[in-house]
């Protein structure tokens, strides 16, 4: 096996790890504090794949921003350790293991059929002439400039939508 | 050579996070594994950005904000459900239940 692939499934092997962890912790701050991993697992498999910007943006925005946001509201709401369990009970948890067992053999039934061929390296020769950043800037800013501002629109309901509900009365 | 590998990851993950979704009752932690699933998808798209141009990477830019977005209402909204109830499981939260 090639080195970078042995170092791709350590990452992955921990993202999965770690996920499974998120899902079954009684404790909703380890489970925060696992996802937490999961992600920084994530931004390493991004590195690997020929996403650099992607991967720092991971770190900044999702295991910083994002999750110190659900930290947070967790903290706020006093959902600690000595809270009850919330997994379901012995017949609902055997319903849904089914349910999303039945959907991940779906998925890699799918994966089966094979993923579209495609010259090999083209990201990565990019990367080498245009810089890592470069690489995302300059299409983001010119061929993908409409839905680039709509987000900042999307964005803006955001934070009204976020202000309106959480004021004290309606 | 790793959009295989890169592929079947991002499938388990996906999967991991429907069964949070359905195992768990609290709304935070289910919103969590929506996140998760998000992320999942973004792994898909970098994945096949690899070859198939730059323009999976910047969806996956644009996914981020919608995470983003999603995260700030729904927290509010799991904030004004507490307030309201005094709980976040969904159990409890079964006005519309016929």
């Amino acid at each position: 096996m090639p080195p970078t692939l042995v170092v791709f499934w350590v990452f992955a092997a921990a993202a999965i790890g770690s996920a499974l962890l998120c899902i079954t912790r009684r404790n909703t701050v380890a489970s925060a504090l696992w996802l937490v991993v999961t992600l920084f697992d994530m931004a390493a498999l991004f590195v690997m794949l020929d996403a650099q910007f992607i991967a720092v943006l991971q770190v900044l925005v999702y295991a910083g921003a994002i999750m110190v946001l659900f930290l947070f509201v967790i903290m706020l709401l006093n959902l600690g350790p000595g809270t009850a369990s919330d997994v379901k009970g012995p017949a609902g948890l055997a319903v849904a293991t089914l349910l999303a067992a039945a959907f991940g053999i779906q998925l890699l039934a799918l994966l089966r059929s094979g993923p579209p061929a495609a010259a090999a390296g083209d990201m990565a020769r990019t990367v080498q002439s245009e810089g890592m950043v470069g690489a995302v800037a300059r299409p983001l800013f010119t061929v993908y400039l409409v839905p680039f501002e709509i987000t900042s629109v999307l964005l803006l309901a955001a934070i009204v939508g976020a202000v309106v509900l959480a004021k004290r009365q309606l | 050579m790793l959009l295989g590998p890169s592929l079947l990851v991002s499938a388990v993950l996906f999967t991991l996070g429907v069964a949070g979704v359905l195992i768990r009752r609290n709304a935070i932690v289910i919103f969590m594994c929506v996140e998760l699933m998000l992320n999942a998808v973004n792994l898909t798209f970098v994945a096949l950005a690899q070859t198939l141009g730059v323009g999976g990477q910047i969806f996956v830019l644009i996914v981020m904000a919608v995470a983003a977005a999603e995260a700030a209402v729904g927290l509010a909204i799991v904030l004004a459900i507490f307030r309201h109830r005094e709980t976040v499981n969904l159990q409890n939260i079964n006005l519309l239940k016929g």
